[in-house]
């Protein structure tokens, strides 16, 4: 590896820490903002108060907001994210148990969305200012305009109950994961389509591509082999950014389809109120995010020798 | 006159129709819009119900004569509260952008235009927040804070800014070195004239773009929000609340779900195919490119 790209490379990373210590205090900042207090919804309103004040001493909520703090950097600096107030069990095994389900849904959106964004993509870049052209683009503007809370229910509607071909919720079945997929992969398929009609169609147009044209080269070979490599970087940063966007995606679409992973556990805390369990969920997405992002940085440095690592 | 120059004083609504003409898709966005705000305004007249009239016995009725789209879980006319719920959608998304974007420039114009410290401080802060996915970070806020429509635009404001300060930091660094800057500034010009007169003008172009297209952003958050039971709370109508009681009675009366998520695809579509359309307008040189096609 130039050393060139290993310096790039290392101070990428150590500008993620100052990013990563923000991130950490804008989510306890946060969360101990709530009013309302969790100790009172847990034991119910007919708690008397020493049971409240006891359990409060339990868990630290008792002490000054600075020691919390504290407190709760040096345990994250040690994995430890506290424990669950509803379903009494550290944080990090809850988060660690639904995890998967998550990664698998938004690996799947992510490839479904890629095979349907590559073909559109390439033949309206391929075909512009023609029919299959304004066909792919108002196709994806609609796509866009989708809310996947609404493609979900409608999803549900017409291949689970009406024609009955996939299970309505919940990832007991291998075809489970068809629908919930197919309603987060939706979006991104449109954006990534558009992408890469902007970003090919630009290469096409490019003097390389017009010299490659004149020399006799087939149009295909030019716009498949040499317009597609250059036109990836764009499209790479885009995937990389859209795959965050899943993550959170994933909070509504496993809230409508019952998938057991990371956005519905975030959506059950919430609603319960479970401080610890709120803040190890939104931290965990923030930093899948944050390394999705780093990863997304490292594979354009790598992809495109022109960069200057600045 | 050079490439990608706009003549000065060109006027702007002339050449707009004159584009929107050779762009049937912008101009089904100019309509489709043109429709929603008419249906705003001229509520209470076009509604053939109050959004709170309850019919109890008639629950769940399909569409028929009286309901053309039927009624809801509380035996609401579903058409009288999507028209109503255009108020909702609109007003919001019209405060949002229009605060976000104005923070947004402000903070993003400051950090490009002075840059050192001021920059490294606000671009950290940036950093920060665009490590949260958005409306992660509006759902956490608003689970804080509470529903309501002050705490709705607050939670959206915060995620929106910060798209435009990074649209503007970028074009100002862009249009800090051009030379027509440095011949107002080397005519002795003040930061002030230079920043008001001369380069937000010409940054303005990919804000407004950012701007259309923000507003289908956040009626798509708003609904969003809403379907968790974050948005405004009952009785106010709103699309996204409107989804979230269709959500629960899914199996029995899908027509409670069918309409509002029409109604947000259509404004959501207006907004963008207008954002698209715009951007084709204000870059030049894809639009000499698209006139060289077309003549």
């Amino acid at each position: 590896m130039p050393a060139l790209v290993r310096s790039f490379l290392l101070r990428r990373f150590l500008l993620l820490l100052p990013v990563l210590l923000g991130v950490c205090t804008l989510v306890f900042a946060f969360i101990h903002l709530i009013p309302g207090d969790p100790v009172q919804v847990m034991l119910g309103d007919g708690a008397n108060a020493a049971d409240v004040a006891d359990l409060r001493s339990q868990l630290g909520l008792d002490r000054p907001l600075l020691d919390q703090y504290g407190h709760f950097i040096r345990g994250l600096a040690a994995g430890n994210l506290g424990s669950s107030f509803r379903f009494r069990e550290p944080v990090f095994s809850l988060i660690l148990s639904r995890y998967p389900a998550t990664l698998l849904l938004a690996l799947t959106s992510m490839l479904l969305a890629c095979l349907l964004a590559f073909p559109a993509g390439i033949l309206a870049a391929a075909n512009r200012g023609t029919m299959i052209d304004r066909m792919a683009t108002t196709l994806s503007l609609l796509a866009l305009s989708l809310p996947n809370f609404w493609v979900g229910p409608v999803l549900i509607l017409l291949f689970a109950v009406h024609w009955n071909l996939f299970p309505v919720s919940g990832m007991d079945e291998p075809l489970s994961i068809v629908l919930p997929s197919l309603s987060l992969g939706a979006a991104m398929a449109a954006i990534l389509a558009r992408m890469i009609r902007a970003s090919l169609a630009e290469e096409i147009s490019s003097v390389y591509g017009t010299a490659a044209l004149a020399r006799g080269v087939r149009r295909w070979t030019v716009v498949l082999r040499h317009s597609l490599k250059n036109a990836l970087i764009p499209i790479v940063t885009v995937l990389g950014i859209q795959t965050g966007t899943l993550l959170t995606g994933a909070v509504i679409t496993e809230t409508i389809f019952g998938w057991p992973g990371l956005g519905r556990l975030t959506v059950q805390a919430i609603e319960t109120r479970d401080y610890p369990l709120v803040q190890g969920c939104v931290l965990m997405i923030a930093i899948t995010y944050l390394f999705v992002n780093l990863l997304t940085d490292i594979a354009y440095a790598v992809m495109d020798p022109r960069i200057r690592y600045a | 006159m050079p490439d990608g120059v706009i003549p000065p004083k060109a006027g702007i609504l002339r050449p707009l129709i004159r584009h929107l003409r050779r762009d049937p898709i912008g101009l089904l966005g100019v309509a489709i819009l043109f429709s929603l705000i008419l249906v705003a305004v001229g509520a209470p007249f076009l509604a053939p119900y109050p959004a709170g009239a309850q019919e109890l016995d008639e629950r769940f009725a399909f569409p028929n004569v009286l309901h053309p789209l039927g009624l809801d879980e509380l035996g609401r006319d579903i058409l009288s509260r999507l028209i109503f719920g255009a108020r909702t959608s609109l007003f919001l998304s019209f405060v949002v952008v229009l605060s976000s974007s104005l923070i947004g420039i402000l903070v993003g114009t400051a950090a490009g235009y002075l840059g050192g410290r001021i920059d490294e401080l606000i671009m950290r802060i940036i950093d920060v927040l665009l490590a949260f996915p958005g409306i992660l970070l509006a759902i956490s806020l608003v689970a804080i804070l509470g529903p309501g429509l002050a705490n709705l635009v607050l939670a959206l404001c915060l995620i929106g800014w910060v798209g435009y300060a990074r649209l503007a930091r970028a074009q100002i660094l862009r249009a800090r070195e051009m030379e027509f800057i440095l011949s107002a500034k080397a005519a002795g010009a003040r930061s002030g004239r230079v920043l008001l007169l001369h380069l937000l003008p010409n940054i303005s172009g990919p804000l407004i773009v950012q701007a259309a297209v923000g507003m289908a952003g956040v009626i798509l958050s708003e609904a969003g929000l809403s379907f968790l039971g974050l948005g405004l709370p009952p009785p106010s109508p709103s699309w996204g609340s409107m989804l979230r009681a269709g959500s629960q009675h899914l199996l029995d009366a899908p027509h409670l779900i069918i309409y509002p998520g029409v109604a947000i695809m259509l404004a959501v579509l207006g907004f963008n195919f207008v954002g698209d359309s715009l951007r084709d307008w204000l870059d030049p040189l894809l639009r000499r490119r698209l006139d060289g096609i077309r003549s």
